[in-house]
């Protein structure tokens, strides 16, 4: 159990107070994206009704402002990621534009043929396809490190996968489909121990967990924000400042330059010199807003909620009969990936619709894994801290409607 | 759940669980595969012309119920059509599944599927079958299609 008042932390999240179909919504889809407290929402607000001007150009007090608190966001995240310098975020649209300009800055302008980029088979597509679009680029090659029934990463042979040819090690900390929980520090460590750099996806991790850069020793990570509870649209990557400040920029335009003329333009300071054109101002001003709200909340308080809705949920699902857990490993997010015998997953997700709950269904961006199982879909509840056991409860009652109407 | 019981009614729960002409053709002389990615419905449709008429249709693949049931429902409807016939029918049902007047004569038991309507992220799995089979009798080569 958790030290949370579940009452006062959903009276933070408006959206939760409505029915769906005429019953009460049951929010289970927070691996897609979660919601936002009002904390949030009302810094976003504030912000456009007081502060809005455009950041790091206007001498007038709207802009010194807006400036202020956008800088202060990224002091905030790095604090959150425990990074050793401001200069060592870059704010993105999220993850997923923080992993192509890895792959574009980074590691393009190193590859030769036949090079080799290593990721797992658990990714994301995210974490999948700009590498496959660099490998078209330049002739290297992907390489998969395989997974297990159980839905956990098989090292196994992941030292040999480890080559003199590897120019990147890219893994996501967290499944979004199973929600597994990868050793992402030793392996670190052992790419790092033969000079290979690490990309961790941390997407799905920063949500439940206190993430530590340093302590990882990962060279970057990324992450979006909506799915930690700030706006869509904006989130962040993590780069020692050393091999950000040796790669060329992502974008070009607007705030990553010093001066431009038709000559010779020279490029902008860390972190500026990958922030190009006009940024997600609002955006970082709320990603801003979640983590201080993480923190009010307290992180290990968000993951002992979370783990303690995730072990009832299991134990519920286990002891029904015709319900398959898909992904069962020792390490887990509050994610639960399931099939009803019988039932196709998007007739699940229907039927549970109609009773108010909101799940996933399908192939949760990663194909790979579905194709693993042997299996076209999958149905996904995944759990944030505000949700409650009752709302356990609801899953369990949807699934045995759904049975009851399939039978 | 009264929209629901209308879209999951004994008809579709019947034919999704025992599909008719779940089966491949020998000598099909159109074919076509149709997909819908987002879905992961897949599925192989067959007929067999001779001269306008539609001598037998069949399918296989896998999916949700109401793809399935859809599918195998198509398949009985057709068999036996001319390719105008056929064409005349194919409009009905999507005439249904987007909530326009239909003759109901003309649509018959299809009627069961109109209940996709109410559900707009699942019409695409209804009609994944009829494109498939409107794909196989326009082309006189293999065809894929998809509903993405």
């Amino acid at each position: 159990m958790s030290n949370l008042n579940i009452n006062t932390i959903r009276a933070d999240f408006p959206i939760l107070h409505q029915e769906i179909n005429g019953f009460p919504l049951v929010y289970l889809d927070n691996a897609a994206t979660s919601q936002k407290p009002r904390q949030v929402i009302e810094a976003v607000s504030h912000y456009y009704l007081h502060d809005n001007a455009n950041i790091h150009r206007g001498v007038h007090k709207l802009s010194q402002r807006a400036t202020d608190l956008y800088e202060a966001a990224r002091a905030k995240v790095r604090q959150f990621v425990n990074a050793n310098s401001d200069k060592e975020i870059i704010f993105t649209r999220g993850a997923t534009e923080a992993i192509n300009l890895v792959a574009q800055s980074f590691v393009r302008p190193m590859l030769q043929p036949d090079d080799e980029i290593l990721i797992s088979h658990l990714e994301h597509h995210a974490n999948i396809v700009p590498w496959q679009i660099l490998c078209e680029q330049t002739g290297a090659k992907l390489k998969v490190i395989p997974m297990t029934q159980s839905g956990e990463l098989d090292l196994t042979d992941f030292d040999a996968m480890l080559t003199e040819r590897t120019r990147i090690l890219a893994v996501g900390q967290v499944s979004n489909a199973l929600g597994t929980i990868n050793p992402v520090k030793s392996m670190i460590a052992r790419a790092r121990a033969k000079n290979i750099p690490v990309l961790i996806d941390g997407a799905q991790a920063v949500p439940h967990m206190t993430v530590d850069v340093q302590d990882l020793d990962c060279d970057f990570y990324v992450f979006s924000g909506h799915k930690m509870f700030a706006p869509t649209g904006i989130g962040a990557l993590y780069g020692r400042e050393d091999l950000l400040n040796a790669m060329p920029p992502y974008q070009g335009g607007g705030d990553m330059i010093l001066s431009v003329s038709f000559e010779k333009t020279i490029y902008n300071e860390l972190p500026a010199k990958f922030e190009a054109g006009t940024p997600n101002i609002s955006g970082v001003i709320g990603l801003g807003a979640a983590i201080d709200y993480m923190w009010q909340i307290g992180i290990d308080n968000i993951a002992a909620q979370e783990h303690h809705l995730l072990d009832i949920a299991t134990r519920k699902i286990e002891a029904l009969p015709g319900v398959r857990i898909i992904g069962t490993a020792a390490e887990k997010a509050a994610v639960i990936s399931f099939m009803i015998e019988g039932v196709h997953p998007h007739d699940v997700g229907t039927i549970f619709d109609q009773q108010g709950v909101a799940i996933r269904t399908g192939h949760h961006c990663a194909q790979p894994v579905m194709e693993f199982y042997d299996i076209p879909a999958t149905a996904r509840a995944s759990f944030a801290f505000y949700n409650s056991e009752e709302e356990v409860d609801a899953l369990i009652n949807a699934i045995q409607k759904t049975q009851e109407l399939f039978a | 759940m009264s929209d629901l019981r209308e879209l999951y009614q004994q008809v579709i729960m019947d034919h999704n669980k025992r599909p008719r002409n779940f089966r491949e053709i020998d000598h099909a002389n159109h074919l076509a595969h149709g997909n819908n990615p987002l879905c992961g419905d897949k599925l192989v449709v067959y007929v067999k012309l001779d001269g306008e008429v539609i001598e037998d249709v069949s399918f296989k693949g896998s999916g949700c119920a109401i793809s399935m049931a859809s599918a195998s429902l198509m398949t009985e409807a057709l068999k036996g059509k001319t390719i105008d016939e056929a064409q005349a029918i194919y409009d009905q049902v999507h005439k249904s599944m987007t909530g326009e007047e239909t003759d109901r004569n003309l649509l018959g038991k299809l009627e069961v599927l109109s209940g996709v309507k109410e559900f707009p992220a699942r019409v695409k799995c209804a009609t994944l079958s009829w494109h498939t089979v409107h794909a196989a009798i326009d082309s006189d080569h293999d065809i894929s299609i998809s509903t993405e």
